[in-house]
């Protein structure tokens, strides 16, 4: 039984269907990249599947359960966990407090301890900090643990989103074009932390625009254009794929390349 | 280390409580006595504002309703009913909590302005109420509080209500700061920055907002129970629009999500008319201009601004 799995799913804002009957499904420790155009639908799939939208058609189902349309922390609660497009940091707590924020779940304490400051929610505090410490650590962020979020540069936030991901202990991650705007150092690192998480029997689910990181790591490609499942495959059959290479480079050209030599 | 001494609990406490234990050297009067009693009361109503805006980001601009319904729980407890005031206060908090409950379930899935304006609604209501069910709460003239008496001791005069309310500040003081260090805490100030990713952490961002709400009511409807008590007196006014914002100014004023912001900033707007007397009818214009000058030059706030300064000294 698949960890994630989309059936037909699809919805429509006002007269433009924006995802339409779109299916995949992600295995434990696969690498699954969902790749297209701009404007193909890519978000608003993730935005489905992680109860952003409700779906007007279709199911996504987590381990056998079907979860459509849940609101979004209660599939986190399921093991559902994602990272965003446009950050979405808590910019007034530092490194370290937006990677607490992430054990929310894992926190054992009532609202009265919280209130009374009784010694369980101390003790929860500090064993989160440690939690969120050796996770700053993984992703090589520790030196600005103490730093506002605000005051940190895009890449570095980049990997504090995964960080902040990972704290709750996903089953399911779906990544946001992690490398967005990172240097190639910087993809690097990603690069080679996706492939940690993976390993460690989680199923990645990957929006990234750059082909190289695509290629490199995931199982499988699915491609969506125009808000439709256009191919889905291994990365290098996805590649040569005509139909693939029409949506990102058009095929206009070589109609007129064939007029020129005929 | 200077760091962590001005960020921890622990200081803001012994603070506070050096700043109220020293009060009563330096006033030369009862009327001293008086105002800094007021300051500590309105400075409980505004750390509820502290949880709810400062950490959760949520804007109420009814705040002042809730205040009312402690204070018309002492007033009318007694009269109507022969409870004890202190079981009123209580009944006052309780019924304060469970209307915040009920108001706030559908209130807070608004956002920014319509969540403002939604409050403001609600806070002109209750103050409408005040005013016009008079057979109950003495109409417009609002209505006398019996004398309090707390085992066999006769609760009257400036300095005994002096600690009482710093006692209550105290206590107050410290719940909002376990609040903010806490799992609960994190959650709220993780959904003012952004309640999506909050909610992808597994938050229950409604919930979270809806007890922010709760404790931010009862915070309030404890201190309209201490000011009622205090003055002997609760019109439909203390419920009113106009101190809505003022316990929205001081907040902000002292500084957002600060405890000892909240304190400092209702200071500010207690002592300040009272100091600006002597400018007759330019009081108010002058009081203005002063809140535009502070916001415009400590736009953070009078603490976290000279928070900031301090430690750049210390470092």
């Amino acid at each position: 039984m698949s960890l994630l799995s989309v059936e037909g799913l699809g919805i429509s804002f006002g007269g433009l269907v924006a995802v339409d009957n779109v299916g995949f499904s992600v295995e434990a420790g696969q690498v699954f990249s969902i790749i297209g155009p701009n404007g193909a639908g890519k978000t608003t799939l993730f935005n489905l599947v992680t109860g952003i939208y409700k779906p007007l058609r279709g199911r996504v189902t987590m381990g056998g359960d079907d979860v459509t349309g849940l609101a979004p922390h209660l599939l986190a609660k399921r093991g559902m966990s994602r990272t965003f497009q446009n950050l979405q940091i808590f910019f007034r707590m530092t490194a370290l407090e937006n990677v607490m924020v992430g054990r929310h779940m894992a926190e054992r304490s009532s609202l009265l301890a919280d209130l009374l400051g009784l010694p369980a929610a101390g003790r929860q505090t500090r064993a989160t900090r440690e939690t969120a410490l050796a996770l700053l650590e993984r992703v090589g962020l520790s030196d600005v643990a103490e730093t506002t979020a605000g005051g940190l540069s895009y890449g570095v936030l980049k990997r504090l989103e995964i960080a902040r991901a990972l704290a709750a202990q996903p089953k399911v991650l779906l990544l946001d074009e992690p490398a967005a705007g990172c240097n190639a150092v910087e993809t690097e690192a990603i690069d080679h932390l996706i492939g940690e998480i993976a390993k460690s029997g989680v199923a990645v689910v990957l929006i990234e625009h750059d082909m190289k990181l695509v290629m490199k790591i995931s199982d499988r490609v699915l491609v969506l254009a125009q808000g439709r499942h256009l191919a889905e495959g291994p990365p290098r059959e996805v590649r040569d794929n005509p139909a693939v290479i029409a949506a990102y480079l058009g095929d206009h050209g070589t109609r007129e390349a064939d007029r020129a030599h005929g | 280390m200077a760091a962590k001494l001005l960020n921890s609990r622990l200081a803001t406490l012994v603070l506070l409580a050096a700043i109220i234990a020293i009060v009563p050297l330096l006033a030369p009067s009862a009327f001293y006595l008086r105002v800094a009693a007021v300051v500590w009361v309105f400075a409980l109503a505004a750390l509820g504002l502290t949880i709810l805006m400062g950490y959760a980001g949520q804007v109420s601009l009814g705040h002042a309703g809730f205040l009312g319904i402690g204070g018309y729980a002492v007033a009318i407890g007694p009269a109507q009913f022969g409870l004890h005031p202190a079981l009123c206060l209580v009944i006052g908090a309780v019924l304060a909590g469970l209307l915040a409950y009920l108001v706030g379930r559908p209130i807070l899935k608004l956002k920014g302005y319509y969540l403002a304006i939604a409050t403001l609604g609600f806070g002109v209501i209750l103050a409408l109420i005040f005013h016009s069910e008079s057979q109950w709460t003495g109409g417009p003239d609002g209505m006398q509080v019996a004398r309090v008496t707390l085992f066999g001791w006769r609760l009257s005069g400036a300095a005994n209500w002096y600690w009482v309310t710093g006692g209550a500040l105290m206590i107050g003081a410290w719940i909002a700061l376990n609040v903010g260090a806490s799992p609960t805490g994190r959650a709220l100030k993780a959904l003012h920055d952004s309640e999506v990713a909050a909610a992808g952490s597994g938050i229950d961002v409604s919930a979270k907002k809806l007890a922010a709400f709760v404790i931010g009511a009862i915070y309030a409807a404890v201190a309209g129970g201490l000011l009622a008590a205090m003055n002997g007196l609760i019109t439909p006014d203390a419920a009113g629009f106009m101190h809505s914002i003022e316990l929205v100014a001081m907040v902000i004023i002292g500084g957002l999500g600060s405890v000892f912001g909240a304190v400092v900033g209702a200071a500010f707007l207690v002592v300040l008319p009272q100091a600006l007397t002597f400018m007759h009818d330019y009081e108010q214009a002058v009081l203005g201009f002063l809140i535009m000058a502070f916001m415009i030059f400590l736009p953070a706030g009078i603490v976290p601004t000279l928070r900031k300064w301090l430690l750049e000294r210390l470092s």
